[in-house]
C-alpha cells in the first residue's frame, strides 16, 4: 500500500515539479511569439484589429528601418569587436598569481556593471558634456582637437558615445567570463611550453586563445543578442527622439511605432524581422567558429 | 609554474601600470559621481564633469535633503517601491526557478531533454522583442501600473532554472533516498533536504536576480504610467530634460540608488561572480 503512493508520487512529482514553467513559457513566451507573429499581419488599432496580409511587411522598410538597422547592425559588430579582444587580455593580465591585488582590480572593473543604465547615462551626459571643460572634451582639447557635442553632434558621435557606454559596463562582466574560462586550462600545458622555450606571445597564441574558444564563442552569442536587443542605452541619451535618428536601433524602432506612433502590427512585423535578423547572425558567427563541425 | 615570488618582475609591473591606469578610467565616472552629489547642481549644468570635480573642495548635504522633500517629495515613494519590487521579485522568482530547475535537474522522465533544450531556447528569444504582447497581455489581465504586472513576466527565470538544474544535479542521489526511506513525499524532500543544500545558489541566484530587478528599465517604462508606482529607474529617468533644472536631485539621486548594490557587491562578491559563470559556460 505505501509503496504505491510512494511510486505514484514518484511518477507524478517531475510534471508537477515542472509545471510552473511549462505554464509560464506558454503565457509568456509561446503566447506572445505567435501573437506577435498574429498580429504582423493585421492593423491593430485599439478595439478593432482588421486582416491585412503582408501590408505591414510591405511598408515597413522605410528609411527608418534602414537607419535603425544599419545602427543596430554597427553597435553590434562595434561592441563585439572591443569587448571581446579588451577582456580576454585584462583577463589574461589578472590570471596571475597575486590573487589579493588581482581580486581588487576585477571588482573595480565590475563596478560599473552594478549601476542602472540611467545612472550610467546620467555619469556619460555629464563626462561627455558640450562645455570645453567637460572631462573628455578637455583631454581631445589637449590632444590638438575641438570641443565637441558628443550627444547632438552626429552620428560618429552618437555611435561612440553608446559603445562607450557599453565598454565601461561589461568589459567587467565579460572579464568574469573569460577568468573562468582560464582556469579551466589545465597549468601542465603551460609547464609543457616553458620546457619547450615557447615566449608568452606563444603560449597566448597557441595555448590560450585555442583553449578559451567555448568562452569565445559564449560571449560573442551573448554579446549579438544583447547588441541588436539595445535600446536602453539609446534612450536614456535621446528618450527616442535623436536628431536625423542618430540613435535609432531596431528595438527603439519597434517602442517607436508600438508604443509612440500605435502602429502595433506594424513594430510586430519588425519584430519578426529583427529576430530572423539575431538568428541568422548568430547562426553565420556559430559556423565561422566551427561550431556545427563535429569534432574528434 | 614559476615559484611565486614577492618582488615584482619589470612585465609584471608593466602590466599593472596599465591595470591601474584601466582601473582608474573606470573608476572616475563613479568617482565623480559620488562627488557631485554633495555640490550644487548648477555648476555641473554648466560644465558637466570636469578634471577639477576630482578635488573634494565643496561638501553640502544639501542635495540629498533635497531629495526627501523636492518633487513633491516623491523620491522617497520611488525608493520605496524598488525595494517592494526587487524583494518580491527574487523571492517569487527563486522560489519558482528552484522548484522547476531541481525538478529538471534530478529527475528522470520522458520529455526531460526536451524542456531542457527549451529552457535553453528561451534564454536566447529577447524579451524586448516580445514587450508588445506582454503589454497586450497586462492589458487584459488588469495588470498595468501595478506590481503584479512588474513581476509577472520575470517570475520564471530561464537563467535560474537553468542554474538551479546545474545545481540540483550535484546533488549525490543518495540524500534522496534517504528521504525516501524516512517514507517523506517527493515535495518533502525537496523542502526538507535539498532547498537546505541549495542555499548557496540560492545566494547567487538571489543576488544577480535583485540587481537585475533594481536596475530593470525598458519594462517599467512601459507598465508603469503613474509617478506614484514610479521604480528608481523610472523616476530619476523623469528628472533627466533637456533644460537640466533637475540635476541637484538627479546626482543625489543616482548615489542613493546605487549605492546598496555596491555595497551588497563588495559583502557578497563571491556569490556574483558564481552567479555569472557557474552552469553558464559548458566546458
Amino acid at each position: 500500500m505505501r509503496q504505491s503512493v510512494f511510486q505514484s508520487s514518484m511518477r507524478r512529482a517531475p510534471y508537477v515539479f515542472v509545471l510552473p514553467f511549462v505554464i509560464s513559457v506558454l503565457v509568456f513566451y509561446l503566447y506572445p511569439i505567435i501573437a506577435t507573429i498574429v498580429m504582423s499581419f493585421q492593423d491593430v488599432v485599439p478595439g478593432e484589429t482588421r486582416w491585412i496580409g503582408t501590408a505591414n511587411y510591405g511598408k515597413m522598410f522605410s528609411e527608418d528601418f534602414y537607419k535603425a538597422l544599419g545602427n543596430s547592425l554597427k553597435y553590434t559588430a562595434l561592441t563585439i569587436l572591443i569587448l571581446i579582444p579588451v577582456p580576454i587580455i585584462l583577463s589574461v593580465m589578472l590570471n596571475g598569481y597575486r590573487r589579493r591585488t588581482n581580486a581588487v582590480y576585477r571588482a573595480v572593473l565590475f563596478l560599473p556593471s552594478l549601476v542602472s543604465v540611467v545612472v550610467a547615462g546620467t555619469v556619460f551626459r555629464l563626462t561627455f558634456a558640450l562645455s570645453p571643460k567637460a572631462a573628455v572634451n578637455a583631454i581631445v582639447i589637449l590632444l590638438g582637437g575641438r570641443a565637441t557635442d558628443w550627444v547632438l553632434g552626429g552620428a560618429a558621435q552618437a555611435m561612440f558615445l553608446m559603445v562607450m557606454i557599453a565598454v565601461w559596463r561589461w568589459t567587467g562582466v565579460n572579464i568574469v567570463y573569460f577568468l573562468s574560462g582560464l582556469q579551466n586550462i589545465p597549468n601542465e600545458l603551460y609547464e609543457a611550453a616553458d620546457i619547450d622555450g615557447a615566449r608568452s606571445l606563444a603560449r597566448f597564441l597557441y595555448i590560450t586563445l585555442p583553449l578559451l574558444k567555448p568562452t569565445i564563442i559564449f560571449v560573442t552569442t551573448i554579446s549579438i543578442f544583447g547588441g541588436f536587443a539595445m535600446f536602453e542605452e539609446s534612450y536614456i541619451f535621446w528618450q527616442g527622439q535623436s536628431p536625423n535618428n542618430v540613435g535609432l536601433t531596431m528595438v527603439g524602432l519597434i517602442y517607436k511605432k508600438g508604443f509612440q506612433t500605435g502602429s502595433m502590427g506594424l513594430a510586430s512585423a519588425i519584430g519578426i524581422v529583427l529576430m530572423v535578423v539575431i538568428f541568422i547572425v548568430s547562426l553565420i558567427a556559430l559556423r565561422s567558429f566551427g561550431f556545427f563541425k563535429r569534432e574528434s | 609554474m614559476a615559484i611565486p615570488t614577492k618582488r615584482l618582475t619589470t612585465s609584471e609591473l608593466g602590466v599593472y601600470i596599465i591595470l591601474t591606469i584601466v582601473g582608474v578610467l573606470f573608476l572616475f565616472p563613479i568617482y565623480a559621481l559620488i562627488l557631485s552629489s554633495f555640490r550644487p547642481g548648477r555648476d555641473l549644468m554648466r560644465y558637466g564633469i570636469t578634471f577639477s570635480s576630482i578635488i573634494p573642495d565643496f561638501f553640502s548635504t544639501n542635495n540629498y535633503a533635497a531629495l526627501l522633500t523636492g518633487h513633491r517629495g516623491e523620491y522617497p515613494v520611488w525608493y520605496r517601491n524598488s525595494l517592494i519590487l526587487a524583494c518580491s521579485q527574487t523571492i517569487l522568482t527563486l522560489a519558482f526557478s528552484s522548484f522547476v530547475g531541481y525538478g529538471i535537474g534530478i529527475y528522470q522522465f520522458k520529455g526531460k531533454n526536451a524542456l531542457t533544450i527549451l529552457v535553453l531556447l528561451i534564454m536566447i528569444v529577447p524579451l524586448q522583442i516580445l514587450i508588445l504582447p506582454l503589454y497586450k497581455i497586462m492589458t487584459t489581465l488588469h495588470a498595468m501600473n501595478s506590481f503584479p504586472g512588474l513581476l509577472l513576466p520575470f517570475i520564471v527565470s530561464p537563467f535560474a532554472i537553468f542554474f538551479f538544474r546545474q545545481y540540483a544535479s550535484g546533488i549525490p542521489r543518495d540524500y534522496f533516498d534517504a528521504g525516501r526511506i524516512d517514507g517523506l513525499s517527493e515535495y518533502a524532500i525537496f523542502r526538507k533536504i535539498s532547498v537546505p543544500l541549495m542555499i548557496p545558489a540560492y545566494g547567487a541566484m538571489a543576488i544577480l536576480i535583485a540587481q537585475q530587478t533594481w536596475n530593470n528599465f525598458l519594462w517599467p517604462l512601459i507598465v508603469i504610467q503613474t509617478s506614484n508606482m514610479f521604480t528608481l529607474t523610472i523616476g530619476l529617468n523623469s528628472l533627466l530634460t533637456p533644460y537640466g533644472n533637475n540635476y541637484d536631485m538627479l546626482i543625489a539621486g543616482s548615489c542613493a540608488a546605487s549605492v546598496p548594490i555596491i555595497i551588497v557587491f563588495f559583502f557578497f562578491q563571491r556569490f556574483f561572480i558564481s552567479g555569472l559563470t557557474t552552469g553558464g559556460i559548458k566546458g
